[in-house]
């Protein structure tokens, strides 16, 4: 239940980062002031941690989404499955994110 | 009556069709985003630098550029399904319901459009 909100608050989230994606090709098509402006912005604090959000999201989404299509094949659906599913599903992504930005900072 | 009807629907005769669209919509893009999106993060990790001469090097090449445009397009369309749902399930006042889809729409058209457009000035040097 609490997992599929975070389906939908991930996908909402990534769905604005689409926009920031397609804003980073921009500057990087307009050239190297322009690409500068943009890198500025999002090494601000503001910027960093939306970026660490939308790694999070990105896993989660990434990760739960597969576990959907698991179930559309009309397995997994036992209680206890979807239950170790669901913990498997929210480690991961927190443990990956963690490795991301441990590895970048 | 009740089984034709359901025959109908599975068939995509019925009210069921723009249902089932979606639903595999959503589905065949998702295992594509699974992909795509695998080779994207990991590309991203990849790279030396996020730095100007290292991304337009990278987004330059064209196995990449046409990957990273697939990306987008799937993705806006992922997400433009997905959106529509939310949508669907939280604005319930008439006017707006239709004006938040159509908005919806059109700001990942644009967006998708934006993206492929400049990876094509990237590729190209333009």
């Amino acid at each position: 239940m609490t997992l599929s909100i975070l389906h939908r608050a991930t996908g909402v989230a990534m769905a604005v980062g689409f926009i920031v994606l397609a804003a980073w090709l921009v500057s990087a098509a307009a050239g190297p002031a322009e690409y500068e402006r943009f890198v500025a912005l999002m090494s601000t604090l503001v910027g960093q941690l939306l970026l660490i959000g939308w790694s999070f999201a990105f896993f989660y989404h990434f990760a739960n989404g597969i576990r959907h299509l698991v179930w559309d094949t009309g397995r997994g659906f036992e209680k206890h499955q979807a239950n170790a599913s669901a913990w498997f599903v929210i480690v991961l992504a927190i443990v990956v994110t963690a490795i991301l930005w441990i590895k970048l900072i | 009556m009740r089984l034709l009807a359901t025959i109908r629907a599975l068939t995509g005769l019925g009210d069921a069709a723009g249902g089932t669209d979606h639903w595999w919509g959503q589905r065949i893009s998702g295992v594509m985003l699974v992909f795509l999106g695998l080779w994207f993060v990991g590309s991203m990790v990849l790279l030396p630098s996020m730095e100007y001469d290292v991304v337009v090097e990278f987004v330059g090449v064209t196995a990449n550029g046409v990957l990273l445009s697939l990306l987008c397009l799937v993705t806006a369309f992922h997400s433009h399904l997905g959106v529509q749902v939310v949508i669907e399930d939280y604005v319930h006042a008439d006017g707006l319901h239709i004006f938040s889809i159509a908005a919806s729409r059109l700001a990942h058209v644009v967006a998708a459009i934006v993206a492929v457009y400049a990876i094509v000035q990237i590729g190209t040097g333009a």
